[in-house]
C-alpha cells in the first residue's frame, strides 16, 4: 500500500511536568490497514491517541487526515472528521440504557426509537448482540465493550482506535472482537490498536510502531517478526521470565466453603458457594474478567466482608466472623487491585502506609500510641528490600509510579510473613520489570512455604506463576485445575462460565481422544 | 374552631411555593453531580434583595427578577469554587450559607416592617370567587403557576431531551463525560446558576408574596429542608412538587393548629416541619436499592481534567 | 488561560500560608464592603483588628473578651474538625450547644437552692451529655438508615431553637422572674457560677476545657492510632475499612465528640458570660466554629489561633458597630467571606497554577 495514508503523524511532541509524554513521534497508518500501537504501561501510547482523539493538544508536530491538516481542539471535531474511540476504561453511564449511552456519543442522534432499531441492525450485522432497553450498569464487561463499538460503528469512521481492547475479555470474546476488526477493515475502515500483547497484534494487525518512553523505537511488520523481537524493542531488555525450584503442595491451610455474600451495591456482583482449598507452599490462580466478583472475592477472604464463621477456615479454625485487623494477626494478608484508595491512602505518606496493614504483625502500636520510629523503619525496610524508587518514605503514595506503589503494597504484605496471601490484579498497569519482581517475590513466598491466592484477569501471568487455576465468573468459581494441563480454549469456557465444569471435563477428554 | 380545608388547601401551596422553587433548582444542580449546600444563603439574599428591590421600585416583578440575579450571583462564587478553584462542595456550600445569612441581614438593615407593592393575580377575581375550585385553583400569583410549570419543564427536559442526557451523564460518570468531549465545567455551572435563580426567586416569593415582609433570617431552613426535599424525590421533579406540597400542608396545618389555640405546645407545633423532614429523610434513605438508582453517581466529587 | 495541575504532594508552605494570605483578601474585600457602606475602610479594619487589643481605653474591656468568646468557638471547632476529618459533617453544633446548655442548666437549676459543691461538675456532665444526646440522633440515623448527616444535624438546631424557646417561658422560667421569659441567673447563683478564674484575663472553665480540648486533640491526631484512623477514613475511606476501621464506629464517635464539646461549650457560656438560659443566648458560635474549623485548617494549633481571630472580629466588630454605626451584620458576611476566601485559596497548596497561552500547537 503506497498510497495517501489515512492519517499521518509527523514529529509529535508531549511534555507534561516531569515527563515527556511523547517525543517527536511520527507514523502513518493507510486506508483499511489495521495499525498496532505498542509499548508498555507508561511509553505514552495513551496520551498519543488522546491526541489523535481530540482530549489532549501536542505541543509541538502535526497530524494530516485524508490529506488535510488535522488538529481536532475537542473530540466532537474528531467524530465529525471520522474518528472514533474505544476506551481502555469505558467511558459509559450504569444508570442509563444501552441506547441513551450510545446517543451521548454522537452527534446528532436519532430519536430513541430509531436509535434503538438502528443499534439493533448494527449489533447483528457484525455479530454483537445488544439490547439497547439494558442499564449499561447490569451489562458484562464485554457486553459493556459492545456498547463502545456499535456507538463508534453509528458513526461510520474512517479510523477507529481500539485502547487495549482484549483486557476484559475472554478467549472466545476476543475471537469475537477479531472477526468484527477483521470484517470491519475489509470494509475499508482503518484501525488503530493500542496493546502490549504481542501475541494478540501478531494475529490481528497489519503494521506496527513499537514505542518505549516516548519514543518510536521500531516499526515492523508483526506477522514477520517473533514475539521475542517485539518484546525487546518494547521492553528494551530481555526480562528473567519468574521462576521456582519446585512445587510441593503442603497440607490444606485456608479453605472456604459453601461462600455466598450479596453485593453492597446495585451493580455489585454476588459470590455464590465460593469453595477454595488452599495448601501450604500452593500458587493458586484466580482468572476471570473485570466485574465477575473479584474484589468482592477478596473483600471476603481479608475479612471487609464477614460472613458466617464456618465458610472460611484457616488451619481448620473457623474465622469467617472475623474483621481484616484479626485476619492479619492469624497471617492472612491482602493486596486489593486499586493501589490509590484501597492497598493505600493516596495523600498519605509511604510512612503512614505502612501502618495501614502491618500494625498488628510488627507491632507499630503500643496501647493505641502509635510508634513512628518503627513505624518509618518498616517503611524503610519495605522500599529497601524491593527496590521502590521514591526519594524517601515521607513522600506521598500518589507521587510514586504505578510499578513502586505496586512494589511498596506488596512488599508491605510479603515481609509481614504472611501464612496466606491474597493479590488481585498484582501487576495491573504495572511496568514489565516492576511486574517480574512481583511475579518472582510471590513465588519465593509460596517456596518458603505460605499460600497465594493471585487473582488476575491477566490469563499469561497466571499461566505464568500458578500452580492450580480456577475461573471466577459471576460470581460462581469453577473447580480447580492443575495449571499446566490447561490449554486457552479450556480456560476460555471456564472463564464464559461453562458451569459443569465436570461435563466440560468429559467433553474435553472426547475431544482429546 | 374548626379548619376550613379550602384556605388551608390554599395556604399550603403558598407556603410550599418558595421551597418547591428552590428544590427543583436544586435538583437541576444535583443531577449534573454538584451538591450545592448553599441554597439557605442563595435563598435569603433573593429574598431581601427581592424585598429591597420591589419596595423601591413599587414593582414585584423587578423584586422578583433581583431575587433570581442576587441568587444567580450568589451561585456564581460557588460555582467558581467548586468547579474552577476545585474547593470542597461541602464546605463551600457551608460558606455560602453563613455568607448569605449575613449579607442579607446587612442589605436588609431598615426594611423591616416596609410594605411591598401588591402582587396582581394572573385570573380575574370572578374566578377565585368560584366556590372551593376557585380559590385553589384560580387565587394565586403569577409566580405559583409559573413553578408548577417549571417542575413539567425540569422533568420534560432531563427525562426527554438531549440536554437532560447530557446532564445525566454528567452527574452519573464525569470522566466519562469528558472524554467524549462534554464541557463538564461549564455544563455543571449552568446548572448552579439555575439552581441560584430558582433559590433566588423563592426567597423573593417568600418576603415579597407570602410574608409581605423582610425579617432577618426569615427563611427558617427552608433552604435545608429544599435540599431534605431532593432526596424525598429521589431526583425526580414530580415528586418534588408531591414532597413540597406534604411539607406546605403540614406547616400551614401547624399554622393554623397553632391560631386555633389547640391544647399543644406552641413550640411543638413549631418544631413539627422539622421533624417530619428528617423522618421523611429516614424513611427515604433506609430504603438503599432505590436511592442508590437515582442519585448521580459523581454527586460531591471533585471533577479536574488531567491533560 | 490558567490551568491547575495537581501537584505530587500537598505543598506544606502553602498550606500554612493559605490561611493568612486568606484574612488579607479578606481586609481587602471587607475593606470596600465598608467602602460601599460609607464608611473609611482603613479605620473599619484598624477599628476591628488592632483597637480591640491596643487601644487606650477599649482594650482593658475588649481584651479579656477575647478569651471569652474565643473558648466557645475553639471548644466547638475541635470537636468538629476531628468529624471533618473523617469526612463525618456535622454542621448541627449550634443545636447540641443549646441542648447541652439546656441539660446543664436544667440539672443544676432542679437541685436550687442546694449549695452543694457537686452540682456545678455535674451541670459539666450534663451538658456534655445534652450535646452528646443531641449529635447521637443524626449518628444514629446515618449508621442505621444512611440519612444524610448534614441534612439532619442542621434541621435539628432549628428544632433546638423552637426546644430552647419551650425551655426558656416554659419549664426553666425563672419563677421569681416576674413573669418575663428566661431562667434564673445561673452566674449568680455560687454553686452554679462559671466565674472568671483570674481577673482581667476572661479565663473560665470553658477556656480551660478548650485549651485541654486542643491539646488532647493534638496528641489524639498525631500519636494515636485513632486519629489515624480519624485521618484515613477522611481521605481514603476503601483503605480505612481495609485498614480495619469500622466506619460506624467512628460516625458515631466522631458525632459524639462534637456533639459533647459543643454541649460543654453552650454550658459553660450558660452558666458563665451569658448568665441564664433564654430565648436567644446562643449568638451562632456552632456555626461560626465551621469557619473556625477550616480557618484552622482542621488542626489543633491552627483552631486555636483561627478561634482567637474570630473572637477578635467579633470584639471588633461590636466595637466598629459602636464607634462607625457600622451594621451587626456586617461582621457575620465578612467572616463568611473569610471563609471564601481560604477556600479560594487553598487550591495553591494542592494544585499549581500555571498560565498557558490558549492554542499553542
Amino acid at each position: 500500500m503506497t498510497g495517501e495514508p489515512l492519517l499521518s503523524i509527523d514529529n509529535i511532541t508531549k511534555a507534561y511536568p516531569g515527563v515527556v509524554a511523547n517525543s517527536d513521534v511520527s507514523f502513518q497508518i493507510q486506508p483499511g490497514e489495521v495499525h498496532a500501537l505498542l509499548g508498555e504501561n507508561g511509553a505514552g501510547k495513551s496520551t498519543l491517541v488522546k491526541m489523535i482523539y481530540g482530549l489532549v493538544r501536542p505541543d509541538s508536530g502535526s497530524m494530516t487526515f485524508r490529506g488535510a491538516a488535522y488538529a481536532p481542539p475537542e473530540p466532537r471535531i474528531a467524530r465529525s472528521t471520522g474518528v472514533a474511540m474505544v476506551f481502555q476504561h469505558f467511558s459509559l453511564f450504569e444508570a442509563l440504557n444501552v441506547a441513551e449511552n450510545i446517543a451521548l456519543g454522537m452527534e446528532n442522534p436519532p430519536p430513541q426509537r430509531d436509535l434503538a432499531k438502528r443499534i439493533r441492525e448494527v449489533s447483528e450485522a457484525y455479530g454483537l448482540p445488544l439490547d439497547p432497553d439494558r442499564l449499561v450498569g447490569d451489562l458484562s464487561a464485554g457486553e459493556r465493550q459492545r456498547v463502545e463499538i456499535i456507538r463508534c460503528l453509528l458513526q461510520d469512521p474512517k479510523l477507529l482506535i481500539m485502547d487495549e481492547p482484549t483486557s476484559v475479555l475472554t478467549p472466545q470474546e476476543v475471537e469475537i472482537l477479531f472477526h468484527t476488526l477483521r470484517k470491519l477493515a475489509a470494509e475499508g475502515t482503518s484501525i488503530l490498536y493500542i496493546s502490549h500483547k504481542l501475541e494478540e497484534i501478531r494475529a490481528l494487525c497489519d503494521e506496527a510502531t513499537i514505542l518505549r518512553l516516548g519514543k518510536v523505537v521500531g516499526k515492523c511488520t508483526p506477522r514477520d517478526t517473533s514475539a521475542a523481537e517485539m518484546a525487546e524493542l518494547m521492553v528494551g531488555k530481555s526480562l528473567a521470565t519468574p521462576a521456582r525450584d519446585n512445587a510441593d503442595l503442603g497440607e490444606v491451610i485456608l479453605k472456604v466453603s459453601g461462600l455466598s455474600v450479596e453485593p453492597s451495591n446495585p451493580f455489585g456482583t454476588p459470590l455464590r458457594h465460593i469453595g477454595i482449598e488452599l495448601h501450604a507452599g500452593e500458587v493458586l490462580g484466580i482468572g476471570g474478567v473485570a466485574g465477575n466478583g473479584q474484589d468482592e472475592l477478596l473483600a471476603a477472604l481479608s475479612g471487609e466482608v464477614t460472613t458466617a464463621p464456618g465458610t472460611v477456615t484457616l488451619h481448620k479454625n473457623p474465622i469467617g466472623d472475623k474483621g481484616p485487623n484479626e485476619r492479619r494477626e492469624l497471617g492472612i494478608l491482602c493486596g486489593p487491585e486499586e493501589r490509590l484508595g484501597h492497598a493505600a491512602a493516596p495523600d498519605m505518606s509511604l510512612v503512614e502506609n505502612a501502618l495501614l496493614t502491618a500494625r498488628q504483625r510488627k507491632n507499630l502500636a503500643d496501647s493505641g500510641f502509635v510508634n513512628w520510629g518503627a513505624t518509618r523503619a518498616y517503611a524503610e525496610k519495605v522500599i529497601a528490600d524491593f527496590d521502590v524508587r521514591t526519594p524517601g518514605p515521607d513522600n506521598v503514595a500518589r507521587s510514586l509510579s504505578g510499578g513502586n506503589l505496586q512494589k511498596f503494597v506488596i512488599g508491605r504484605e510479603i515481609l509481614q510473613d504472611p501464612t496466606v496471601l491474597v493479590v488481585n490484579q498484582p501487576t495491573w498497569g504495572v511496568d514489565a520489570s516492576a511486574a517480574a519482581d512481583i511475579r518472582q517475590a510471590i513465588l519465593d513466598l509460596a517456596q518458603k512455604g505460605a499460600g497465594v491466592i493471585v487473582i488476575s484477569q491477566d490469563l499469561d501471568e497466571l499461566l505464568e506463576v500458578s500452580d492450580n487455576f480456577a475461573a471466577l465468573n459471576e460470581g460462581r468459581l469453577s473447580n480447580v485445575r492443575t495449571t499446566r494441563d490447561l490449554t486457552m480454549e479450556t480456560i476460555g469456557l471456564m472463564l464464559g462460565g461453562a458451569h459443569d465444569m465436570h461435563d466440560l471435563d468429559e467433553e474435553a477428554i472426547h475431544a482429546e481422544a | 374552631m374548626g379548619i376550613d380545608p379550602v384556605t388551608l388547601i390554599v395556604a399550603l401551596i403558598t407556603v410550599s411555593t418558595p421551597v418547591l422553587l428552590a428544590a427543583i433548582g436544586e435538583l437541576v444542580v444535583e443531577k449534573t453531580g454538584v451538591l450545592n449546600l448553599g441554597v439557605e444563603g442563595m435563598m435569603i439574599t433573593g429574598a431581601v434583595m427581592g424585598f429591597v428591590v420591589a419596595v423601591n421600585t413599587g414593582s414585584p416583578t423587578l423584586g422578583f427578577l433581583a431575587g433570581m440575579a442576587s441568587g444567580m450571583a450568589l451561585s456564581l462564587i460557588f460555582g467558581v469554587l467548586t468547579q474552577m478553584l476545585l474547593s470542597n462542595q461541602v464546605a463551600t456550600g457551608l460558606a455560602l450559607t453563613l455568607f448569605g445569612l449575613g449579607l442579607s441581614a446587612l442589605l436588609g438593615v431598615g426594611y423591616p416592617g416596609s410594605t411591598p407593592p401588591p402582587v396582581s393575580d394572573p385570573f380575574p377575581a370572578a374566578m377565585a370567587e368560584i366556590p372551593v375550585i376557585g380559590p385553589i385553583l384560580f387565587g394565586h400569583s403569577l409566580i405559583i403557576y409559573l413553578s408548577v410549570l417549571l417542575v413539567a419543564a425540569v422533568w420534560y427536559v432531563l427525562g426527554y431531551t438531549k440536554v437532560g442526557l447530557i446532564i445525566r451523564a454528567v452527574g452519573e460518570n464525569h470522566d466519562a463525560a469528558h472524554a467524549l468531549g462534554y464541557k463538564v465545567i461549564r455544563i455543571r455551572l449552568m446548572a448552579i446558576m439555575f439552581g441560584g435563580a430558582c433559590a433566588g426567586l423563592g426567597g423573593a416569593f417568600l418576603s415579597v408574596v407570602r410574608v409581605q415582609n423582610w425579617v432577618d433570617g426569615m427563611t427558617a431552613g427552608a433552604g435545608w429542608i429544599a435540599l431534605a426535599l431532593v432526596v424525598f424525590a429521589s431526583w425526580k421533579p414530580w415528586r418534588a412538587l408531591l414532597g413540597a406540597y406534604l411539607f406546605g400542608g403540614v406547616t400551614a396545618l401547624q399554622l393554623r393548629l397553632q391560631a386555633a389555640g389547640i391544647n399543644i405546645p406552641v413550640e411543638i407545633l413549631a418544631m413539627s416541619p422539622y421533624v417530619i423532614t428528617i423522618i421523611v429523610l429516614v424513611i427515604m434513605s433506609s430504603d438503599k436499592s432505590r436511592t442508590a438508582l437515582n442519585a448521580p453517581a459523581a454527586l460531591g466529587k471533585v471533577f479536574h481534567a488531567t491533560g | 488561560m490558567l490551568r491547575l495541575e495537581k501537584r505530587p504532594a500537598p505543598s506544606r508552605a502553602w498550606t500554612a500560608a493559605t490561611p493568612v494570605l486568606a484574612v488579607v483578601l479578606t481586609m481587602i474585600a471587607g475593606g470596600i464592603m465598608f467602602a460601599l457602606l460609607g464608611k473609611n475602610p482603613f479605620e473599619a479594619i484598624r477599628i476591628i483588628f488592632w483597637d480591640p487589643l491596643f487601644h487606650e481605653s477599649f482594650a482593658a474591656y475588649s481584651r479579656p473578651q477575647l478569651l471569652v468568646k474565643a473558648g466557645p468557638l475553639i471548644l466547638i471547632a475541635i470537636g468538629l474538625a476531628l468529624g471533618f476529618r473523617a469526612g463525618v459533617w456535622n454542621i448541627g453544633a449550634e443545636g447540641q450547644y443549646i441542648m447541652g446548655a439546656i441539660a446543664g442548666a436544667s440539672f443544676g437549676l432542679a437541685f436550687y437552692p442546694s449549695e452543694s459543691p457537686l452540682i456545678f461538675p455535674g451541670m459539666i456532665i450534663a451538658g456534655a451529655l445534652g450535646g452528646w444526646a443531641w449529635s447521637m440522633i443524626p449518628a444514629i440515623l446515618k449508621t442505621r438508615f444512611r440519612t444524610n448527616e448534614i441534612l439532619v444535624s442542621l434541621l435539628l438546631v432549628y428544632v433546638a431553637e423552637k426546644f430552647l424557646a419551650s425551655a426558656a417561658v416554659g419549664f426553666l422560667r425563672n419563677p421569681e422572674g416576674s413573669g418575663f421569659p428566661g431562667s434564673r441567673n445561673l452566674s449568680r447563683i455560687d454553686s452554679m457560677n462559671n466565674p472568671e478564674l483570674i481577673s482581667g484575663t476572661g479565663m473560665h472553665w470553658g477556656v480551660v476545657m478548650a485549651f485541654i480540648a486542643v491539646i488532647a486533640a493534638y496528641v489524639l491526631l498525631n500519636k494515636h492510632l485513632l486519629g489515624y484512623q480519624i485521618k484515613l477514613a477522611g481521605q481514603a475511606p476503601r483503605a480505612a475499612r481495609f485498614a480495619g476501621v469500622n466506619p460506624n464506629r467512628l460516625i458515631v464517635l466522631c458525632m459524639g465528640v462534637s456533639g459533647a464539646l459543643a454541649g460543654l461549650a453552650g454550658l459553660f457560656e450558660v452558666s458563665g458570660p451569658a448568665g441564664q438560659i433564654s430565648i436567644d443566648f446562643n449568638v451562632g458560635y456552632g456555626f461560626t466554629a465551621i469557619i473556625v474549623a477550616f480557618l484552622g485548617r482542621l488542626h489543633p494549633i491552627g483552631i486555636l489561633l483561627a478561634g482567637l481571630l474570630m473572637a477578635l472580629t467579633y470584639i471588633g466588630g461590636e466595637l466598629a458597630q459602636l464607634m462607625l454605626q457600622i451594621p451587626a451584620p456586617a461582621i457575620q458576611a465578612f467572616q463568611g467571606m473569610l471563609l471564601f476566601f481560604l477556600l479560594a485559596v487553598d487550591v495553591l497548596s494542592t494544585y499549581r497554577i500555571r498560565f498557558k497561552k490558549e492554542g499553542v500547537a
